[in-house]
């Protein structure tokens, strides 16, 4: 039952997603196309933070790093001359994954507070690395020249084939995401984060599959990363900040960790509250952190999860 | 006579001042049931770490069908044939009983950085999943999530998983710790089937089972082994009734 209702809900989401061009379209408020690219964006990189966080109980607090690697790989060879996403956007996630694969290996020795403490370190040093390259404009960061350029139909700068780029490519991270989660690999990392103790006593040695999903999500954080340097047309190191890393963590949470539509909620959720509230007062944070505050409480497995009902975990 | 299935010798654990295993020697042969009793505080479970792989001796070794497995952890000690079950019921509590059992299979059916096909339908992992299950009579529980089955229950899943990894050997830290006088029947009906088929080390403080599982004895106190025998020289040493039968009854 509760998986139907899942189910049903997800459908329409993607339908609601893909209508939204229409809609608005019909009511000239091309600012909701762009709102709403923005926060799938940023759904595509909580929910590659939730492989980890929610699906393995790797509390990763410097996700924003990929996000920041995945943008200056989209703006650095743009300063060079070359804006071929195809280059472009597997360099976001090679040097990404390289990088995850990097901070990983060190980063899983340790647990608990110590890994929140080691990953959010490691954010932040590439945050000030990005700071003192003055070749990539340093504290102030970069201008895109222009967006990644595909040939053919797919043309970014058209407001809504880059949304739809966004919408195809949030929709295939939540398929293989699901694909992978459900499989041998997804087991085995579910199965560490239930019971490390067990598992390993039933033969698994958990770092290697840890460290695996901490690559991927780092990737599909990457490619985020590299959305969202086209979305904003401008990269800067505030990209991989603490703060951002926070917010994509509060977005997972609020959305329903160790579940696939929660981050996507958590995302919406998240941005439009940003958007609505922040017209409102700049301390838009005062509403969200009390809101945040009953959600832990109250709904441990977030919007989405008290949306559908049942414990989604186990799915 | 072929060398035993298990040999330990002169192990050594120390915690700051306390030493927990105090240069223990034992042997297991392939197919015997061997029981580790001791009053509480005995080391019983410490020793049962250092086989198993949770624990590193300080001193020591500990041979596996031949081979020295002393630095070895866990997993790879599974992958050699060592199962256990642990004190403290650990269960993988928010899976469903079969999909438990499913990933013991799983640890020994190769790698699994397999990242397409679902697991939840893959019949090489389900099947023998389900029959384990079935031979520790859990047969009608298999979707029932671990962490809600009842105590006795959880027990009998954790013997499952343990044999799903197809062990050599089953080291059994108090299967029947919690147990009402119905369930460790029960346990004890299943683990004398199982010992037809298995070595097993186990320790135990119901007196009863150890009694009617083992074929030979080990007491430990304070660390050291005290004493290995039959039940009968066991249950008629008398230092051993000093030791623990004498409090215990």
């Amino acid at each position: 039952m509760a998986s139907r209702v899942r189910a049903v809900t997800a459908v329409a989401g993607a339908a609601a997603l893909a209508a939204v061009p229409v809609v608005a379209a019909a009511l000239q408020e091309p600012f909701y196309l762009d709102l709403v690219r923005r926060v799938m964006i940023f759904a595509i990189a909580a929910v590659s933070l939730d492989l980890i966080l929610g699906y393995g109980g790797m509390v990763s607090f410097g996700h924003a790093a990929y996000l920041g690697i995945g943008a200056y790989a989209v703006a650095v060879p743009a300063l060079h001359g070359v804006h071929s996403g195809w280059l472009q956007w597997p360099l976001a996630m090679g040097v990404s994954a390289l990088a995850a694969l990097v901070i990983g290996a060190i980063s899983l020795r340790t647990s608990g507070v110590y890994f929140i403490m080691i990953t959010l370190a490691f954010a932040q040093m590439l945050y000030y690395l990005g700071i003192s390259i003055e070749a990539w404009g340093g504290d102030d960061g970069m201008r895109l020249a222009r967006r990644s350029r595909f040939g053919g139909p797919v043309d970014l700068a058209d407001p809504y084939v880059f949304y739809y780029v966004v919408l195809a490519l949030l929709l295939a991270v939540l398929a293989l995401g699901h694909r992978v989660i459900h499989a041998r690999f997804g087991m085995v990392v579910r199965a560490a984060r239930s019971n490390e103790a067990r598992a390993r006593a039933i033969g698994f040695s958990p770092f290697r599959y840890r460290l695996a999903a901490f690559v991927m999500a780092g990737a599909v954080c990457g490619l985020a990363g590299a959305l969202l340097a086209n979305q904003t047309e401008y990269v800067t190191p505030g990209f991989m900040h603490w703060t951002r890393s926070g917010d994509i963590m509060v977005m997972v949470i609020l959305g329903g960790m160790g579940t696939f539509v929660g981050p996507v909620a958590g995302a919406v959720a998240f941005l439009l509250l940003e958007n609505v509230l922040s017209a409102w007062t700049v301390h838009w944070q005062i509403i969200l952190g009390p809101l945040l505050i009953l959600v832990v409480l109250y709904a441990r497995r977030g919007l989405w999860g008290a949306v559908s009902g049942g414990s989604l975990g186990r799915g | 006579m072929a060398d035993p299935l298990l040999e330990v010798r002169g192990l050594r654990k120390r915690f700051g001042g306390l030493v927990a295993t105090d240069d223990v020697d034992l042997d297991a042969g392939e197919g015997e049931t061997l029981a580790v009793i001791g009053p509480n505080g005995a080391g019983k479970t410490t020793l049962i770490a250092q086989l198993s792989g949770d624990l590193r001796p300080d001193a020591g070794v500990i041979r596996f069908a031949g081979e020295d497995v002393t630095r070895l952890d866990a997993p790879a000690r599974s992958a050699r044939g060592l199962a256990r079950s642990f004190q403290i019921t650990s269960v993988f509590r928010d899976f469903p009983a079969l999909d438990n059992v499913a990933l013991a299979v799983q640890a020994h059916a190769g790698h699994s950085f397999r990242f397409w096909r679902p697991a939840g339908a893959d019949r090489a992992l389900r099947e023998p999943a389900r029959l384990v299950l079935e031979q520790v009579g859990l047969g009608m529980r298999a979707d029932v999530v671990a962490g809600v089955l009842a105590h006795g229950e959880q027990r009998q899943l954790e013997i499952a998983m343990a044999l799903a990894t197809r062990p050599r050997l089953l080291l059994l830290d108090e299967p029947m710790a919690g147990m009402g006088a119905e369930e460790s029947q029960q346990m004890i009906r299943l683990l004398g089937t199982l010992k037809r088929a298995h070595t097993i080390v186990l320790v135990e403080h119901d007196m009863d089972a150890v009694f009617a599982l083992a074929d030979r004895i080990a007491v430990m106190v304070y660390g050291r082994v005290i004493a290995v025998g039959s039940p009968e020289t066991i249950r008629a040493s008398a230092e051993v009734r000093r030791a623990y039968l004498g409090e215990a009854s």
